[in-house]
């Protein structure tokens, strides 16, 4: 039943970064990215992390796949010619692609992990729930919790700045 | 399931997402490949907290969901500028910082 469930959701994720990478029309690249998050979920609940598959699907899937689709309608994706690349590159991409897969591979399969090839240890019923998390983040991890929110924070009033009316006198 | 399965597809998305960074030209298609980077990054550090049973890993995958969603809010910030100004959304066409 795991390993059904795994291999669904791989497929899922894989689709959907392959149909990122290959759709020319963006939008069409955002709804292949919420495929792609969605099957992401699904394995972060097989890994017992209730908490991170949530944010998952509430911050990711939601919220910032409906700024990509505000932006997309915003800004229209018609007339991109995306497989028009540089000559060679497109050659070049794959090739280099299988040899950085390859060598994702050796690193991690020849390592001296011998925990790989086991399931993980048996954990506790609450293991990465929204509790245990909480408690981490509010007493082991707060200063990266208040260094996160203030980067958010940053980030937002840039993208005011960035992207708000010109004003009076401001070079084009 | 073993964690080294969890691994290997982590990788490929990885690679996938790097694949379209190199191929594709529009802004907004790159960001939303290092995106798949991003997360594959995010299922390696949860499928490695699981394989050693601590949920520290936990949570650097939900800071590695912050900075994500700071990236995008920023980078479309950008792109919405970009459009603005009337420039051509195409990464070969902004290369004025080239050296």
């Amino acid at each position: 039943m795991e390993a059904v469930l795994f291999f669904l959701a791989a497929i899922g994720a894989l689709g959907g970064a392959i149909g990122v990478v290959a759709m020319r029309n963006p939008f069409y690249s955002v709804l292949a990215l919420i495929v792609h998050l969605f099957s992401l979920a699904v394995l972060f609940l097989l890994l017992t992390s209730a908490f991170v598959a949530a944010a998952q699907v509430v911050v990711y899937a939601g919220a910032v796949m409906v700024l990509y689709v505000f932006v997309v309608a915003y800004v229209g994706g018609a007339g991109e010619s995306a497989w028009e690349p540089i000559p060679g590159q497109r050659f070049l991409a794959p090739l280099l692609a299988i040899a950085l897969f390859v060598e994702l591979s050796i690193a991690v399969l020849s390592s001296a992990l011998l925990a790989l090839g086991t399931h993980g240890p048996d954990v506790p019923a609450g293991f990465g729930d929204p509790a245990a998390i909480g408690r981490l983040m509010l007493e082991k991890f707060l200063v990266p919790f208040e260094a996160s929110s203030i980067l958010l924070l940053l980030a937002a009033v840039g993208a005011i700045v960035l992207a708000g009316r010109k004003r009076e006198g401001e070079a084009a | 399931m073993n964690i080294a399965w969890y691994i290997v597809l982590s990788a490929l998305l990885f690679t996938t997402g790097a694949v379209g960074i190199l191929v594709r030209r529009s802004p907004m298609v790159i960001l939303l490949c290092l995106e798949l980077m991003l997360n594959a990054g995010n299922l390696a550090l949860v499928a490695f907290s699981r394989m050693v049973g601590n949920q520290q890993g936990q949570v650097f995958a939900i800071v590695v969901m912050v900075i994500a969603a700071c990236e995008v809010v920023v980078g479309l910030g950008l792109i919405v500028a970009l459009f603005r100004r009337k420039l051509p959304l195409d990464v070969d066409d902004l290369r004025e910082l080239r050296g």
